[in-house]
This record gives structure tokens, C-alpha cells and sequence, in this order.
């Protein structure tokens, strides 16, 4: 049965497999790149949820992880670099049934695009942002990254990094970031399981996902080393220990850090005027008659 | 014998405030009884303070441009007296503040002191009624049927039953001041047709034909000349199940108008030259992955912030250019603000036909001034939805295909099962990255087709209109908001007995290149008179026509007045 086919099928007629949500594109990533593991988490969330191919749409901007869109048969759009969020805030208010995930790196969100992050974050766009921290340029082929680390020496910082490194969990949470958390590409399933929880928060869900770069900045022993899952009772609605915890910066929790609930943008919009009607222009022009 | 036919200027500063309003007024009152006005409007950028002046042309026949100079001229203060009263034809009318202005003397005016503020103060006790006041003496003086004010006043203030009665106290002592003054001019307004007309500013039109044209997205960062767009759409599009969404920035804003309409909605963003630059990072994007949508720009006089309340049309360049790599735009101009509304609606409709972005280029004074305009006639701009893949095989659906017009049909998320993913990289026909040569040449010329098709829609008579002498020596190619002072200038020609046409295409890109070309080879000589140094429109005329133009350039913020594009006429028919 042809792919396309079965988007008219009623829902839970038919279990969507997780191969389903596979475009068929082979990834350029290279060998051991983190973004292998962030991409099957993906395919798993959508299967996890049954959602329907031709109802998600998946936006990014520039940088390896921003071909994403191409490897899944889902909606998608391969943007222009940092423009990932605005393009999917216009998705999102045109359109509030669909799911919306942003994938993107750190330099695609905390570099060229950081201003449109915080203003997403602020306006609550219900859609799970995903973002693929290797703490170096990739595609352009190792420069420093604004999440590298300090006196990191690359091909464009030769004396070492000087600028403090952004953490994404602050700014995601200063920003007003109504679920955030972060993830490992060496658990996929544990990824997998906190997409679907991004997917399902009805807000901005943002998720910081340590997925090394094993060409140009190889963090896997790091990692494994510094990863550590939050304790089993913790309280994610607390914001003040959601933002020490993101201040701790010996170890990278793994798992939901914070979630509110806070009314989407593309909610709040549609409540405006909850009686609307169709545009007559003789109508509208008696104002300036 | 009276004259029904002026133009009132009113010159103040912004501190004291009133200058636009009262003229403002003054105008809506006349088109409320059937006059039409044309108004122009200037103001400094400071919010507060600086010289402003407002003008308003009032006939009992159409007119077409803001005319020249002034008939009567309203000083607020000394500076508005002085920078203004060379402005004043013969027999002008001077009426000003006679605490406040010491006019020289000259015998070829007539002056009418009074001194509006002490009025206000010591007879009126409402120094903000001053305004008002000023209003009254015009009526009186000039023949407006103080009625109409009076509607107005009362609509405005009818929750504030105070203020009405303070404001009417003011308008009436106005008007039966004007009772003790011996009238020595001969401008008199009477009677007009009471044909109801509308009153709209440019941006006005445009967003009612947008609104019209089926847009329910709006995106924008606030910016003079264009923010009143904004502001209306946030305020409309709600009531009409759209959404409006003040951006961040004018990357996020034309970024998000992408957005929406890759997911179905038509969608706008409206910015001046400074935004437009921002935004023509995405510009290449809604060209490459064929997105429908509509950029308004309302050029002001740039480089860099350079004058921001006052107009040029120094963007045209940029709008058919701007932006990385080799890319099909279509660029639009519209000509009067009856005619925003026409070319707003085509906007979104060749947005949607060939699903590429349509800039849309107003100026400060197109966007801000007001005309009176006539029926609406909705019938005739055709609403145009984009092809979609109904009937096609998803399985099989190819979003960029390859076809004779350079158009493929789009599909919707959620509406429609033929995923597909929108790319910035070269593509193959279902959009996947590939970036042979043989493909980014084929995948080129497709989306270049597609003005080589809409070309064929727009190279006619009602976009492209052609007014003058059939047999012109002389024929002039105008674009945008120039075309009520070439239009006049060209009547003022004819009645000389000079043979001259004009050419108006409200399609910069694609040109109308058989009616153009058709033009120039009638004619002997071709001027081309634009609000630019360069000679932008001329450029453009001479790459894609060979035409060698005559150009009349005007820079300094100002519109051209019919005088200025006549004399130009002159010098290339009598004096060559």
C-alpha cells in the first residue's frame, strides 16, 4: 500500500510504523554523529504518538542537523539559517492543528537565530524545538559554536574561546520556555520519550539534546561522563530549582527540567474575537465613507 | 467670480499640534458633501516637536495630484509663514495668527489676522480649541457648510459630552467671527454634488484589498510609513478569523508570512526601505521553495534612516535585485490610492498564480495622503487561489514539476496527503536536495517561466494605461505615485498644444514590454521623471528595452507637482 494512502485512514484503524515516518533519504551525517540518535528518537516519538504524516510539519534552518526535514516523509521546510522559529510561528498561527517540530543545532538557535528563540519562548508557539548541541560549526566545518566551551581552540578561535558559553537551559528558561528539557543522542530511547512529552506539552517545548560531533568535537567520553538523570521526585513545576539546576554546571541533567502550563499564542489569538465572520469589503468601507 | 477649485496649505509646529488634524478635518468635511480632495501631508520624525505642514486640494471635478504651490495659506507661526508664504499664487490668501506672524507686506495677497490663540484662551477658556476655532474661520471664510463639521466634532466626541459642547462652542464662534471680516477673496466652496465618495489613505486601500483578496495573515515590525498597516490589521483580522502578529524583527516577520502561507493561508508583511533590507534574506527562500506572498513597501527617502517620514521612490532597485543569487520576483507600483486597491488585490493574486513573492512598492506619500475615491467596483479583480494537487497521486506527486507556464500545484499541510518538504537547497521535481548542474539550470529557467506567463496577463491596456495625444511627439514612463502630476501635467501640455502621452505600467516586473515597446517607437522622445538621483526606473526601462530616456529626477522628500514635470515638457518640445 502506497505511503500517502494511509493518511486517509481513520486514526488507530492502522498502527503507524516507526519506518513510516522515514522519507527514504539516506542522512549525510557522518559516521557516529549524534544526530543519528536524535533522528531515530524522532521517528520513535512520532510513532509513539500515531501521529499522522501529513499532519506534522517539520522546520529548520542551516547546519548539519537542519536536514532533518529531508529523512522524514512528514510536512517540511528546509529554511534560511536562524529562521527556523519565525517560519514555524507563521505554521503554527495559520494552521494550530498541525504538530510543529523545529529542529535545529546551536548555532541555527543560540547564534544567527537566538533573538527569534527568545521571543518563541516568550509567546508560548506550541511547538517542540529540538536542539542539536555539538558545541562546534559542522557544516562549515569546525569554527567554535556559542555553546563551546570556554578556551576552546578552533580553526577560527586558534588562542581558545573567550566568550562565556550560553547555556541553553537558562536562556530557554528565562526566555519563558513552558517545557524544557534536555536529552543525550547516546539514549535515543530516553530522547525518544521526552520529544513525545515536548509534542504533547500544548506550549513552546524546548529541548536540549547533547548530540556530539564525532568529526570535529568529539564530547562522547565527556558526556558520558558529566550525563546524570534527574532524581526520580523532581518537582518540574518549580522554576527557582529548575534554574539551579541549569546554573549546575558539573553535571548535565538529563529528562524534564520545567513545565508550566500557559496558554499558546495560537490559542490566545483565536480567542480574540470569538464571533468571527466573512470579510465584506462594502461593508468594511463604510468606515471611510 | 467665486472659485470653487483650491488649495489650502497649513504650516505649524508639532509642539502646538493640530496642523495635520485640522486639515484633516477640514478635508473630510468637504468630501462628506461631494467635493473631492487630495491632502499631502509632512511632519517631522521627532514625536514631538518640529515643523509639519498639511495640504488639501478641494475641486468640484477630479483631481489627480496635490497641484501647485498654494491658493491659501493657514501659519500657525512665524517659521510656517516664512517657509511657505513664496509657495502662495497671486491673489493668495493669507490667513494666520496675528500674535504670532509678522507678514511682510506685499500687495498680491490678501491677509485675514486674528488672533486664534488669545481667542481661545481669554473668550473660549479651552486653549486646546484652538483648532477647533481655526476650523470655524475656514468654513466661514471659505464656504464649507458648517453642518458637516459639526457631524464630525459630535461623532468624535459623543462619549465625552463636555468636550463636544467645548469643541462646538469653538467651531461656532469660529464661523461667526468670519461674520465681521470683509472678505476680499474670491475662494468659495458653495455646494457640491453630495455623491458619497470615500475618503482613504493608500495604506488604507491596500489593506482593504488585501482583506479582500482573501489574506488572513499578517506579519510586521513597526516602521514609518507602513505602520498603520499593522495597526490595522491587528485590529481587523481577528474579527475575520485571521491572525495579525507584531515580529520581533522584519527577518521573523517576512519568516513567519512564509510560514503561514507554506501552511495555506495568504499572507502579507508591509515594511519601509530599512525593513525591506532585512528581509530580503528570505526573499531568495520564498523565491526557491515557490511560496505565495506579498511584501508592501512604503519607500521613504533613505540611505539608512536617512529622512523616515518623508517619501522617495529609492527602493525600486532593491525590490527588483535585492537579495543573494538569481531569483523571479514580481514587483508592483500602484499609481492613486483608488488604485492601491486594485493592485493589492492583484498582488495576492499573482502571488498565488505563480506562487513567488510580489512586492508591492508605495511611498510615504501614497501611503499617508488621502483621496477621495469613488465606487469600488470588486467585480472586476478576480480573487485567485493557488493550484493545488487535487486528483494526483501522492504516491507520485511532484511539488516542484516541471511544466510549460513554470507552475506546479503546491499542497497543504493537514489538508492534503502529499507531503513534501519546502527547501531552501536546489531541488529536484519532489524537492529533494540536488545539486547537479543540469538541475539548477532546468529548476532556474522553471521558476523564470513563470514571469514569462504572468507577462502575458499584465501587458494590457488596464494595467498598463496610456493617456495623452495619440500622435505624441513626447511620451513620458512613470512609476507609481507620480502619476496624478504626470497626468496633469500632460492636460496642461495638450491644452498648450503640445503633443505629449503618458505610459503608466502598474507591473514593474515583468514589464509590459509589448505596450511599452509599442509607446516608445510612437514617439520621438521618451522622459522619465522619478522621486530618485539615479534614475532608477529609467535604468530598468534601458536594460530591458534599450529605451535611452530623458530623466527628471527630484530628490529632497518632496512629490513632484505638475508644474515641475510640465516645464520639463517644455524644455524638451519648445526650448530643444
Amino acid at each position: 500500500m502506497p505511503d500517502g494512502a494511509k493518511v486517509a485512514r481513520a486514526p488507530g484503524a492502522e498502527v503507524i510504523s516507526v519506518k513510516e515516518y522515514k522519507s527514504g533519504d539516506k542522512p549525510i551525517w557522518c559516521p557516529g554523529c549524534g544526530d543519528f540518535g536524535v533522528l531515530s528518537a524522532t521517528y520513535k516519538a512520532l510513532a509513539a504518538l500515531q501521529l499522522q504524516r501529513h499532519e506534522v510539519v517539520v522546520v529548520s534552518g542551516i547546519g548539519c542537523s537542519s536536514r532533518t526535514p529531508y529523512f522524514l516523509s512528514t510536512f517540511g521546510v528546509h529554511g534560511v539559517h536562524g529562521r527556523s522559529l519565525p517560519i514555524a510561528t507563521g505554521i503554527k498561527l495559520a494552521n494550530p492543528a498541525l504538530t510543529i517540530l523545529v529542529m535545529g543545532g546551536d548555532g541555527d538557535l543560540m547564534s544567527i537565530g537566538t533573538g527569534h528563540f527568545t521571543h518563541a519562548a516568550a509567546r508560548n508557539i506550541d511547538l517542540t524545538c529540538v536542539m542539536m548541541d555539538n558545541q562546534t560549526y559542522g557544516l562549515t566545518k569546525a569554527q567554535s559554536s556559542p555553546t563551546s566551551f570556554l578556551g576552546h581552540k578552533s580553526k577560527s578561535t586558534p588562542y581558545g574561546v573567550v566568550a562565556k558559553p550560553i547555556n541553553p537551559v537558562l536562556f530557554a528558561l528565562a526566555s519563558g520556555a513552558s517545557y524544557v528539557a534536555r536529552g543525550y543522542s547516546a539514549r535515543p530511547n530516553d530522547l525518544a520519550d521526552i520529544i513525545a512529552g515536548g509534542i504533547r506539552h500544548p506550549g513552546f517545548a524546548f529541548i536540549h539534546v547533547q548530540s556530539p560531533c564525532a568529526e570535529f568535537f568529539n564530547t562522547y567520553d565527556y558526556y558520558d561522563e558529566h550525563v546524570e538523570s534527574l532524581p526520580p521526585d523532581w518537582d518540574a513545576h518549580d522554576l527557582k530549582a529548575a534554574v539551579d539546576l541549569a546554573l549546575t554546571e558539573e553535571k548535565r541533567h538529563l529528562g524534564v527540567i520545567y513545565e508550566e502550563e500557559r496558554t499558546a499564542l495560537s490559542d490566545a489569538v483565536r480567542k480574540f474575537e470569538p464571533d468571527t465572520k466573512q470579510f465584506d469589503l462594502t461593508a468594511y468601507l463604510q468606515r471611510f465613507s | 467670480m467665486a472659485k470653487d477649485n483650491f488649495i489650502i496649505r497649513i504650516g505649524g509646529d508639532t509642539a502646538v499640534g493640530g496642523v495635520i488634524s485640522t486639515g484633516d478635518n477640514f478635508a473630510a468635511a468637504a468630501a462628506r458633501i461631494g467635493f473631492r480632495t487630495f491632502t499631502f501631508r509632512t511632519y517631522p520624525s521627532e514625536i514631538k516637536g518640529g515643523h509639519a505642514w498639511f495640504q488639501v486640494r478641494i475641486s468640484n471635478k477630479p483631481v489627480y495630484s496635490l497641484g501647485d504651490g498654494c491658493d491659501i495659506l493657514i501659519a500657525f507661526d512665524q517659521h510656517a509663514y516664512e517657509l511657505h508664504q513664496g509657495d502662495l499664487s497671486q491673489n493668495g490668501v493669507l490667513l494666520y495668527d496675528s500674535d504670532l506672524v509678522q507678514p511682510s507686506p506685499n500687495g498680491n495677497i490678501i491677509r485675514y489676522g486674528i488672533p486664534f490663540q488669545k481667542i481661545a484662551r481669554q473668550e473660549l477658556e479651552f486653549v486646546r480649541g484652538t483648532n477647533v476655532l481655526i476650523l470655524g474661520v475656514m468654513a466661514g471664510l471659505f464656504g464649507l457648510p458648517p453642518a458637516s463639521l459639526k457631524e464630525m466634532v459630535k461623532t468624535r466626541y459623543k462619549r465625552r459630552a463636555e468636550l463636544m459642547e467645548k469643541n462646538i462652542q469653538a467651531l461656532d464662534y469660529g464661523y461667526e467671527y468670519t461674520k465681521t471680516i470683509q472678505k476680499e477673496d474670491k475662494f468659495w466652496l458653495g455646494t457640491a454634488d453630495h455623491v458619497a465618495r470615500l475618503i482613504m489613505t493608500g495604506n488604507d486601500a491596500i489593506t482593504a484589498g488585501a482583506l479582500h483578496a482573501g489574506c488572513r495573515y499578517f506579519a510586521g515590525y513597526p516602521i514609518t510609513p507602513a505602520s498603520d498597516i499593522l495597526e490595522t490589521m491587528a485590529s481587523q483580522l481577528p474579527r475575520f478569523g485571521g491572525v495579525c502578529l507584531q515580529a520581533e524583527d522584519e527577518m521573523a516577520a517576512l519568516a513567519s508570512v512564509i510560514g503561514a502561507s507554506y501552511a495555506g493561508t495568504k499572507a502579507m508583511t508591509a515594511t519601509s526601505g530599512p525593513g525591506f533590507s532585512l528581509m530580503t534574506e528570505l526573499l531568495g527562500l520564498a523565491s526557491m521553495a515557490e511560496i505565495p506572498l506579498v511584501i508592501v513597501n512604503s519607500q521613504r527617502s533613505g540611505p539608512s534612516t536617512g529622512m523616515p517620514t518623508k517619501l522617495e521612490q529609492g527602493d525600486l532597485f532593491q525590490a527588483l535585485y535585492g537579495g543573494h543569487g538569481d531569483f523571479p520576483r514580481i514587483v508592483l507600483a500602484p499609481a492613486s490610492v483608488q488604485n492601491c486597491f486594485r493592485v493589492s488585490v492583484l498582488a495576492f493574486g499573482l502571488a498565488e498564480k505563480y506562487q513567488c513573492p510580489v512586492i508591492l512598492l508605495s511611498d510615504q506619500s501614497l501611503s499617508h495622503r488621502t483621496e477621495t475615491i469613488g465606487h469600488v467596483d470588486t467585480d472586476v479583480f478576480p480573487v485567485v487561489d493557488r493550484l493545488r494537487p487535487d486528483g494526483v497521486d501522492p504516491e507520485t506527486y511532484l511539488r516542484y514539476q516541471y511544466t510549460d507556464d513554470g507552475v506546479s500545484p503546491m499542497a497543504i499541510p493537514g489538508l492534503d496527503s502529499h507531503t513534501y518538504v519546502a527547501p531552501g537547497l536546489e531541488h529536484d521535481e519532489r524537492g529533494h536536495p540536488q545539486l547537479s548542474p543540469e538541475v539548477h539550470e532546468r529548476m532556474t529557467a522553471k521558476r523564470f517561466r513563470k514571469l514569462d506567463t504572468a507577462r502575458l496577463e499584465i501587458d494590457n491596456e488596464e494595467l498598463c494605461p496610456r493617456y495623452g495625444d495619440d500622435q505624441a511627439d513626447l511620451g513620458i514612463i512613470g512609476w507609481g505615485a507620480t502619476q496624478g502630476s504626470i497626468r496633469e501635467a500632460v492636460d496642461r501640455a495638450l491644452a498648450a498644444g503640445l503633443k505629449v502621452a503618458a505610459m503608466h505600467p502598474r507591473v514593474l516586473n515583468p514589464l509590459p514590454e509589448e505596450r511599452l515597446r509599442e509607446f516608445v517607437s510612437s514617439v520621438k522622445h521618451v522622459l522619465v521623471p522619478e522621486v530618485n538621483y539615479q534614475g532608477q526606473f529609467a535604468h530598468h526601462l534601458a536594460a530591458n528595452l534599450g529605451v535611452q530616456a530623458i530623466r527628471l529626477n527630484k530628490i529632497g522628500g518632496l512629490p513632484f507637482t505638475p508644474g515641475e514635470i510640465y516645464n520639463k515638457i517644455e524644455e524638451v518640445l519648445v526650448h530643444a
